[in-house]
């Protein structure tokens, strides 16, 4: 009897586990196979056009790819040094139990509290206008607590041993830091920087007020200017366009090269990791 | 040699400066964050009821002298048409039946201006002759916080009620949690209690997977797949319900809420488990029994959490739950949340107005919301922290 109980509760959990994961391969599979059609060479690298009924999709790639390097020049040095203050130089005291508290609450804001916030400050506040200048530090501010979340763990994995032993040679706190600590915590570093590389490129709601153009088939040319992007464009396609039926398949494109940037950044940052653990095993 | 012994120590100095400064930036945004929205958000209570730059005015002799928003938006639309059921607080009434004016061409067409009320701009409140203007007052918080009716461009008097709003949005949430929890906590389960390794492998990158797609795809998704099986299976008009949103949400809240969860189960101490299992229970007895309620703050923590994360989300929402800004009822009808009335009217407010602050007063709220869910999430994981201690 006892048994039966398990055996039948085990099953109803490994169903209901097993039914998550069907979730996420519906999703995937229904956006890639109705997507991959509509993908072609050409879809990639021209103007949209007619409406939004036609042509490409250049200018949104364009546009996110600036926007997520933009956000990372921003947040990646400062999300890193913050990393490193939290881990190496602040002790125990309140001060630091106050910095992780903000630093826990700024993850937790929802993104378009972040979209308001970038709208009343770089783009009315110090007048750069909607402009790519506005999107990136948003989203860059977005992620920046990722950043220095991923910066402190992987510090923590370095252990104090390599610390005693740069500072005894001599070393100062500093140099021991740039020299020693940070090189060896780099790959998961990186890691964490990928993964917020995924990250900045999905988000619709900060930049729908920063820099998000409806229509503009053309490419920015300086960082004051007004792009499209990958995933506001999906929005746009699929809620507001000219001919909703008519630009279904350019939304379906658009969907599959924003879950394959996803999907690819998770690899290589699955890859990395792994890559990595093995070969800090060996030494 | 000295020289650059001391240009490399200021240089050290310099780095270890930015570093300090780099480790307050976090606090630094919040601060900012809070500054702006609030600067934004509380200016609109010092706008007039009224759009600004008009007035409402009434004859000379008529003794109405106050009209909140609510009885301007009754009155103007018609649903008020006598004087007699226009309360005032001085008890004087007027009589007869209340003659509209929307513009100021039909305030100057009307021959008799007894029973007028119109709505014109201020400076031709003289033209029109023995008319003076109605004391609308500001825009008041009981307005905002109990008014049922959220009509930002109404005239003459827009109505900010975020009730419904905020309803709406505790409503979606709340129905996307319950239909997360039952597969958040089989996952949890499953993966720290029962996979084997390859199948955690296997499981685990999935889940984060989850959590990596963005939003707006899953509002996509969303829209394509579950609003027509929604609008198909309960026959309704319109698949952009609340349903809808909670099902969407209800996926985008599993990961936070399965790791959380999963984290805490296995944080349960294996000496716990042995003595579950050597004084005879088995494994599913132990779960249950043992595993479940040591965990059982980590668990609530994620539920919190993922509480947290379907009221902040926006894009998702805003494709698949239909944004009609009505007191919610039933599960069937469309609703519309905080996050989605930002996005979906901030582009057309203008910069700096009545509605433009009230969008900003919604993100303080949202922002209050999501800061009290951190403190109740701390307040648990201490708690729960402090409880292991002491054992």
């Amino acid at each position: 009897m006892k048994k039966t109980k398990q055996t039948i509760a085990f099953w109803i959990i490994r169903l209901m586990s097993l039914s998550i994961l069907g979730v996420l391969v519906w999703i995937l599979a229904f956006i890639l196979v109705r997507g991959i059609g509509a993908v072609s060479w050409e879809f990639l690298t021209s103007m949209p056009d007619d409406g939004m009924t036609g042509g490409g999709i250049l200018p949104a790639i364009v546009g996110t790819i600036c926007l997520s390097v933009g956000s990372m020049i921003f947040a990646f040095p400062i999300g890193v040094l913050s990393g490193i203050y939290l881990n190496e130089y602040a002790g125990n005291g309140k001060i630091i139990r106050f910095i992780r508290m903000m630093t826990n609450n700024l993850s937790a804001i929802p993104s378009i509290v972040f979209g308001l916030f970038g709208m009343a400050l770089f783009v009315n506040g110090l007048g750069f206008g909607d402009s790519i200048l506005a999107g990136s530090l948003t989203l860059g501010i977005l992620v920046l607590p990722v950043v220095i979340r991923t910066t402190e763990e992987a510090l923590k994995q370095v252990d104090d041993s390599y610390r005693h032993g740069s500072l005894a040679l001599g070393a100062s706190k500093l140099q021991t830091i740039f020299k020693v600590v940070l090189p060896m915590a780099m790959p998961n570093v990186l890691t964490g920087l990928i993964l917020s590389l995924g990250r900045v490129s999905g988000e619709t709601a900060p930049i729908l007020f920063t820099v998000a153009a409806y229509f503009l088939p053309k490419l920015p040319t300086s960082i004051f200017d007004q792009v499209m992007a990958l995933p506001y464009h999906l929005y746009v396609l699929s809620t507001s366009g000219t001919d909703i039926e008519a630009s279904r398949s350019m939304a379906f494109g658009t969907a599959f090269v924003l879950v394959m940037i996803v999907l690819i950044l998770n690899l290589i940052a699955n890859a990395l990791r792994r890559y990595f653990s093995k070969k800090t095993k060996m030494n | 040699m000295a020289m650059k012994c001391g240009t490399n120590k200021i240089w050290q100095k310099i780095v270890e400066g930015c570093i300090k400064l780099s480790g307050s930036i976090s606090s630094l945004i919040v601060v900012l964050i809070i500054v702006f929205l609030f600067k934004e958000g509380l200016g609109l209570f010092s706008n007039s009821t009224v759009e600004s730059g008009y007035v409402v005015a009434v004859q000379e002799n008529n003794p109405v002298s106050h009209l909140n928003a609510e009885q301007l938006r009754l009155i103007f639309d018609g649903e008020i048409t006598r004087w007699e059921d226009v309360k005032q607080k001085s008890g004087k009434t007027f009589s007869g039946e209340i003659v509209v004016a929307h513009d100021i061409d039909q305030a100057m067409e009307q021959e008799d201006k007894t029973q007028l009320i119109a709505f014109v701009p201020k400076e031709y409140l003289n033209e029109i002759g023995n008319m003076r203007a109605v004391d609308c007052g500001n825009i008041n918080l009981s307005d905002f916080f109990a008014g049922k009716m959220w009509m930002p461009t109404a005239q003459p008097a827009p109505q900010f009620g975020v009730l419904p709003i905020i309803l709406g949005t505790l409503w979606v949430s709340l129905a996307a949690i319950i239909i997360a929890l039952p597969f958040a906590l089989s996952a949890a389960v499953y993966l720290s209690e029962i996979a084997n390794k390859r199948l955690y492998k296997f499981l685990k990158p999935a889940i984060e997977l989850l959590s990596g797609i963005p939003s707006v795809v899953y509002g996509f998704f969303g829209l394509v797949v579950i609003v027509p099986i929604i609008q198909k299976t309960f026959g309704l008009d319109v698949g952009e319900t609340a349903l809808s949103g909670a099902i969407i949400l209800a996926i985008m809240a599993l990961p936070t809420i399965i790791t959380i969860a999963e984290d805490a189960m296995r944080a349960t101490p294996d000496s716990l488990r042995e003595a579950s299992l050597a004084l005879g229970a088995n494994r599913w007895q132990t779960i249950y029994k043992v595993v479940i309620p040591h965990a059982k703050s980590g668990i609530t923590a994620g539920v919190v959490l993922g509480i947290g994360r379907a009221i902040g989300e926006t894009m998702a929402v805003l494709m698949v739950c239909g944004n009609a800004a009505v007191m919610p009822h039933t599960l069937l009808e469309p609703i519309r949340t905080i996050p989605a009335s930002i996005a979906a009217e901030l582009g057309e407010a203008p910069n700096g107005g009545a509605h433009y602050q009230a969008l900003f007063m919604l993100a303080c709220i949202l922002f209050i919301i999501t800061l009290l869910i951190n403190l109740i999430v701390d307040y648990i994981q201490h708690k729960g922290t402090i409880k292991q201690k002491s054992k």
